[in-house]
């Protein structure tokens, strides 16, 4: 996965937003790689797990698609986008290492590493209103399609499309309120 | 959750459209032109004599400065508000609303003798331009910073800043036929201060609000 070139991606792009699903499932998957190799590189001292840059920038990337605009090359934008997820995550831990050295010099007691990421889109799921969290976990870790999903849950396919938009956005939405 | 089981959530809400973000800006830049419209005919409005034949070239001078500082507010805004959008191509737009500015104060003090700069520079209303340019420009900068949130920012702060700027030269503009004082002093100094605060306002905007 790692040839994918800004002729193919914004090619992807345009069919995708053309109404071509397939497109846009080899689109994500593209950027996937690129920000993998992107964030495995910049990350060099732990602390920040690269797949979570991996999936706020694929979030990202689909919440705010309308803000490529078709004229401009798409590499950039993937970039500039990856890029802001991952100085937003440095800055918290940043943060967070603010608070332990504080503990330390409290109880003496040596910090444990962080081995399990804080920012993985599986526990903002889990805070979700059960209806949306239902309908997201179906199609994504079930792998159900929309259809399938309705009938699962008794919902119509309308309510599962409402709600599948609703809980992506709300966690398109956790990530960057966690900021402050 | 596996990366591959999120691209399938994404794919499946593919189908959703949004409206383009070049079309949000429109819309807000229209909204915001009706507001501020809206509320300085409801509060203040033109001078008396603002249809008199003699509008001068001081006057006029105040609409292309306001002018000019909106519209070049306005292409940056847009451009800090698309990731990996090159910004510094439009930054010196703004440089023609300060050139133009500091060419009309020079001029003005050649024009005017020395005894007479304090005068014109304090004017007669300053405390009308400090309070009417804000309130103008509240319910626009609020428009701005909505269309902001809507977009996505790599920098919010300077986002959020530039949506002031741009706030505070359509305030201006407006506010520009009420305003009795059209010496280039009075406009250099006070119209500054109040689209400065502004913009500090919507930095802080930028910083509180805009979160992707």
């Amino acid at each position: 996965m790692s040839g994918i070139d800004e002729a193919e991606l914004s090619r992807l792009m345009r069919a995708a937003i053309a109404g071509n699903e397939k497109a846009y499932a080899d689109f994500l998957h593209g950027v996937a790689a690129l920000v993998r190799g992107f964030a495995r590189r910049k990350i060099v001292q732990g602390g920040v797990d690269p797949e979570d840059i991996v999936q706020e920038t694929l979030l990202a990337i689909h919440t705010k698609r309308h803000t490529w605009r078709s004229d401009a090359p798409v590499l950039p934008w993937v970039y500039a986008i990856a890029r802001f997820k991952l100085i937003d995550a440095f800055r918290r831990r940043g943060r967070r290492i603010e608070v332990e050295i504080g503990e330390i010099a409290e109880t003496y007691a040596s910090p444990q590493a962080e081995t399990v990421s804080e920012r993985d889109i599986g526990r903002v799921l889990d805070s979700l209103p059960p209806g949306q969290r239902l309908v997201v976990s179906s199609i994504s870790v079930e792998g159900r399609s929309i259809s399938e999903t309705a009938t699962t849950l008794g919902m119509s396919e309308v309510a599962v499309r409402v709600a599948l938009h609703r809980g992506l956005a709300a966690i398109a939405m956790r990530f960057g309120e966690e900021r402050a | 959750m596996k990366t591959d089981d999120l691209i399938k959530a994404l794919n499946a809400d593919a189908a959703h459209r949004t409206m383009p973000l070049g079309a949000a800006w429109w819309l807000a830049a229209a909204l915001a032109a009706a507001v501020a419209a809206a509320v300085f005919f409801s509060t203040i409005g033109p001078r008396p004599d603002f249809n008199a034949a003699d509008h001068t070239v001081r006057f006029l001078l105040k609409f292309v400065f306001a002018g000019s500082l909106a519209v070049a507010a306005f292409a940056c805004v847009r451009a800090l508000s698309y990731p990996g959008a090159s910004v510094r191509r439009r930054l010196p737009w703004l440089l023609a609303p300060l050139l133009l500015m500091a060419a009309a104060v020079i001029a003005e003090m050649i024009l005017i003798p020395r005894q007479d700069w304090v005068e014109r520079l304090i004017g007669t209303n300053m405390k009308y331009c400090l309070m009417f340019i804000p309130m103008i420009g509240i319910g626009p900068l609020v428009l701005f910073i909505a269309a902001l949130r809507y977009g996505a920012p790599p920098r919010p702060g300077l986002a959020g800043a530039m949506a002031g700027l741009l706030a505070g030269g359509l305030a201006a503009t407006f506010y520009a036929a009420h305003c009795p004082d059209d010496s280039p002093l009075f406009v250099a100094t006070w119209y500054t201060v109040a689209i400065a605060g502004l913009s500090l306002l919507g930095l802080l905007g930028g910083r509180l609000f805009i979160r992707w």
